[in-house]
């Protein structure tokens, strides 16, 4: 798109997904075919049919079902289905997509035939002997997130960004009720943070104390000291905060909070913007996680499977989840390490059934292995530098600054989810909306290190194009979009989660 | 023309006069000056991370993933092994279902809403139950959040939550970390031959316990008889009854609803994922009562502003983003792209095809447990129940050893107890199964 071309004629890229013939959209697999197969033909106990046609079924009426009714195609229409529904999709490789704190960058093509490699696909509960494989990638991945990290011990186990939040809470309340301290039943937590800090503290079990913003954006000390106490079992911070603002004051942060006993999280969705920079370890920070599937990039897929390592400083290692992997401190017969499995001494247990997301793992390994200290670090430099320079060339008020890898523009007097839906006819995809709430209309704006100066210069077109739109054009929005705009209140009011439902 | 990255982020697109002419905009002299990092915080390290070319990077992944043994695994235990239509595999790497995130912008996400909305359903005629999520992480974390929604929903002063005590311990450690932040306590209950000990579990429930929970295969590969009992128990104690199942069993297995289950959980990656290291997708359905407690996203239908059908993420006030520390869960990102395979397998077998799948695991489980109760020094299986797919086999010798001897000849089994092996036929074929009853033979004795 250039600037001069005008709203409404945007690009077609969804208009060949818009609708197929009669104007209907890609009918649901139900409405192709549905077919009720009988359960029937129980043997009884006792029964045989192990030489039977497969007629009957082999297990009494009892036990089992009477019919399931559900779709039957061939593999043709189902390889059309799903090609249809592609796409009316917009993903990272459809064109830029500056969702705030969710860092949408394009995620190399090579890490998915490394996952698919027949070697990674092994059950969790083979013997540590035949899976070294397995168990030495699992050690690189921790050695190497420690080392990015500044921690001295990481867990591979949390399947999530959010879950690694529920993991540090559960540690952190591990340390303290092995020190006698288990009387500390509060965690403060930032109005900026992400919405899971305080969800995954409560989780945990704590009071959450939410921590106003200063001035500047940034954590208001003197609220801070009055929001510790006794009572504080850890502060949850991420820096760059979700405003992209660097907590400057992060040393006197840790020192107020190590004062009063309390530990010091750290929130990692940020941490694509310190990468060789700044290490939350050495800032202060106790414990933290990794969301591997945002800074290490593995595609987020519709949105997940992500994974949420938990690094900690010594004093909390005892602490993490079982089990870890370590060198055995001998070797094969080839001369390799040998790995495995150890429980810390004062394990909090699993937070997972198995070892969490492995194939993430897999991907953020060799996604590390790829790019090495110069590229991780020009990664970061590349993410700060485009946020920077977007941020100067939208028209919208950007208050605040200087910023990391996001900025949070104001739309004013617009209301920025229709300032969003209006961005859809630009071909681009908006940033997060209405949030954080210290800025009035926010549109929270990280293009990460990806897009190149073009791409920043259409999304800042776009951005003030809209900019300069009425009221009616926006609340029009979108017009060139598979489905126009959606009506999520009658959604909500009157749920129809199934396609049972739909025919009811 | 872009630059060389022989330093740099390959995926970083600025050429030298990119960065000069942005950073000119940006008023600064270089692009650590945008670093607002004070001097005595600042990383001035290295983290000695060597960087490769890509083919390098696939060589070094295939080298340390070479070390692991090539083995026919007769694995199961909550993780298996079926195998995945190459169908799924190449529809579900398509790059708008693999690079698109969350669908908080609906009218340019129709697709993947549609595909997750096909998902729960499946899961809605599977359980009966009217109300699935789009993905928990597992059947372990499923678990621990149907405790947390018992304990919302049920107004009694009760504390108890009931396991059987034949439960995989990950489950029940992962459960528990899920219960710390609340009042409730774990207790177990006893199993009888591989089943619910009917009576010592009616003496233990009282209107004391918010939760119930019974599996159904059991992690002994056995399937419950007793599950109408187990649900009237729960109704009368006004219990919330959960039940821990697969995709594959409820195929064929009595429907959840049909026995009183409030809440299914368990894992659904049975379909559309190979072995992964128990990488999972954790099933949610429950009742429609509870639809505004239930963790998790949810995909609604609704209509477009040309009233068109259309599909939206919905009853987001639930969700951590919104209702922060009072969300019913702090799960953001989920499983979505499992769940989206989930689908496609499933769509792939057809009703026909989940129920034969189901039904020939039941007959080859029956017929090598047969074979292997043959051999001498062997028998199997040892709980006289029907099974699904797996079943605990007695072996005289020391369980451990013979495992070991198993490994050598190419065959991973789980050891369960001091004589006690388990083995499970779920994606392994006719023929290695053959193979393996032979290998038992050679070692068993």
């Amino acid at each position: 798109m250039s600037d001069d071309r005008p709203a409404g004629e945007a690009n077609s890229r969804y208009d060949q997904a818009r609708y197929i013939e009669n104007g209907e959209y890609e009918p649901l697999l139900s409405e192709k075919d549905l077919t009720r197969v009988e359960i029937d033909g129980g043997v009884g106990d006792g029964g045989d049919e192990s030489d039977g046609d497969g007629d009957d079924s082999p297990l009494p009426d009892d036990l089992t079902r009477d019919t399931l009714e559900l779709p039957e195609l061939s593999e043709p229409e189902l390889a059309r289905h799903y090609t249809r529904l592609s796409q009316m999709i917009y993903g990272i490789d459809s064109g830029p997509y500056p969702l705030g704190s969710c860092t949408m960058k394009y995620n190399p093509k090579f890490t998915e035939d490394v996952a698919a490699l027949p070697s990674a696909a092994v059950h969790p509960d083979r013997s540590e002997g035949s899976v070294q494989g397995t168990l030495e990638l699992l050690y690189r991945l921790q050695d190497y997130l420690g080392r990015i990290g500044g921690m001295d011990a990481v867990t591979l186990q949390p399947p999530a960004g959010a879950a690694g939040e529920f993991v540090g809470i559960r540690v952190a309340a591990a340390y303290h009720e092995h020190n006698g301290e288990g009387h500390r039943d509060e965690v403060i937590v930032p109005e900026s943070a992400h919405g899971t800090n305080f969800a995954s503290a409560a989780l945990g079990g704590y009071d959450v104390v939410s921590l106003p913003s200063d001035d500047e954006g940034r954590v208001d000390l003197e609220a801070l000291e009055a929001a510790l106490s006794e009572d504080t079992a850890a502060l949850m911070l991420t820096n760059p905060n979700t405003l992209g603002l660097f907590e400057r004051d992060i040393e006197e942060i840790a020192e107020m909070v190590h004062d009063v006993g309390g530990l010091l999280y750290y929130d990692g969705a940020n941490l694509n913007a310190l990468l060789g920079r700044a290490r939350p370890g050495d800032m202060g920070f106790d414990v933290m996680h990794y969301n591997v599937h945002k800074t290490f990039a593995t595609p987020h897929g519709g949105g997940g499977p992500g994974a949420g390592p938990v690094g900690v400083v010594d004093d909390l290692a005892p602490f993490l989840p079982a089990p870890r992997v370590r060198e055995r401190g001998e070797e094969s017969t080839s001369g390799d390490s040998i790995y495995e499995r150890f429980e810390p001494e004062h394990t909090i247990g699993k937070v997972h059934g198995f070892d969490g997301n492995w194939l993430v793992l897999v991907k953020a390994f060799a996604y590390i292995a790829r790019l090495g200290d110069e590229g991780l670090s020009d990664a970061s430099a590349s993410a700060v530098l485009n946020a920077n320079y977007l941020a100067e060339q939208v028209e919208y008020d950007v208050p605040y600054g200087p910023f990391h890898h996001e900025f949070v523009a104001s739309a004013g007097e617009q209301d920025a989810a229709d300032v969003a839906k209006r961005m859809l006819d630009y071909g681009v995809h908006p940033p997060t909306t209405k949030w954080p709430e210290i800025v009035p209309e926010a549109l929270m704006t990280e293009p990460t290190e990806v897009e190149s100066k073009d791409t920043l210069d259409r999304l800042a077109a776009a951005f003030n194009a809209v900019a300069g739109e009425d009221d009616v054009a926006l609340e029009d929005a979108p017009e060139r979009t598979t489905a126009r705009r959606i009506d999520q209140t009658s959604a909500a009011r009157t749920p129809r989660l199934s396609w049972q439902a739909l025919s009811e | 023309m872009h630059g060389s990255h022989a330093t740099g982020s390959p995926y970083a697109p600025h050429t030298e006069e990119d960065r000069t002419a942005m950073l000119e905009a940006v008023g600064a002299d270089t692009v650590e000056d945008l670093f607002d990092i004070p001097a005595d915080v600042r990383f001035e390290g290295s983290f000695d991370i060597d960087a490769r070319t890509e083919r390098e990077t696939r060589r070094l992944v295939r080298s340390v993933l070479g070390r692991n043994d090539d083995l026919t695994e007769l694995l199961g235990r909550g993780h298996y092994g079926y195998y995945v239509p190459s169908l799924v595999d190449h529809l579900a790497d398509r790059s708008e279902f693999l690079t698109s995130y969350t669908q908080y912008q609906p009218e340019i996400s129709q697709g993947f809403l549609q595909a997750l909305f096909e998902y729960q359903s499946l899961l809605v005629e599977l359980t009966g139950l009217a109300v699935a999520n789009c993905s928990m992480y597992d059947a372990a974390t499923a678990l621990g959040e149907a405790a947390t929604l018992a304990d919302r929903v049920r107004d009694t002063t009760g504390h108890r939550v009931l396991v059987p005590e034949r439960l995989r311990e990950e489950r029940r450690s992962t459960l528990e970390n899920y219960v710390a932040g609340t009042d409730l306590a774990v207790e177990t209950y006893p199993v009888d031959d591989g089943n619910v000990d009917l009576g010592a579990l009616e003496a233990s429930v009282d209107e004391e316990v918010v939760m119930l929970y019974a599996e159904n295969p059991t992690v002994r590969g056995t399937i419950e008889e007793h599950l109408e009992a187990v649900g009237d128990l729960a109704a009368a104690n006004d219990t919330l009854f959960v039940l821990g199942s697969d995709p594959i069993a409820l195929s064929v297995l009595q429907r959840p609803v049909d026995v009183g289950a409030d809440v299914v959980v368990g894992d659904a990656s049975v379909l559309g994922l190979p072995t992964s290291y128990g990488m999972g997708l954790g099933l949610f359905a429950t009742r429609e009562d509870y639809l505004r407690q239930v963790p998790g996203r949810l995909v609604g239908a609704s209509e477009d502003a040309t009233d068109r059908r259309a599909f939206t993420l919905t009853l987001q006030t639930r969700e951590q983003h919104i209702r922060r520390e009072r969300a019913t869960s702090n799960i953001c990102t989920n499983q979505a792209w499992v769940a989206l395979r989930t689908a496609m397998h499933a769509a792939v077998l057809g009703p026909s095809g989940m129920v034969d799948l189901a039904e020939r695991d039941v007959r080859r489980a029956r017929d090598l447990a047969a074979r292997l109760d043959d051999i001498v020094g062997v028998k199997a299986p040892v709980h006289d129940r029907h099974h699904l797919r797996e079943f605990v086999a007695r072996v005289d010798q020391p369980a451990t050893a013979v495992a070991e001897d198993l490994e050598r000849r190419g065959f991973a089994v789980h050891v369960v107890g001091d004589h006690e092996i388990q083995v499970c036929v779920a994606g392994v074929s006719d023929d290695r199964i053959d193979r393996f009853a032979e290998a038992v033979e050679e070692v068993a004795r």
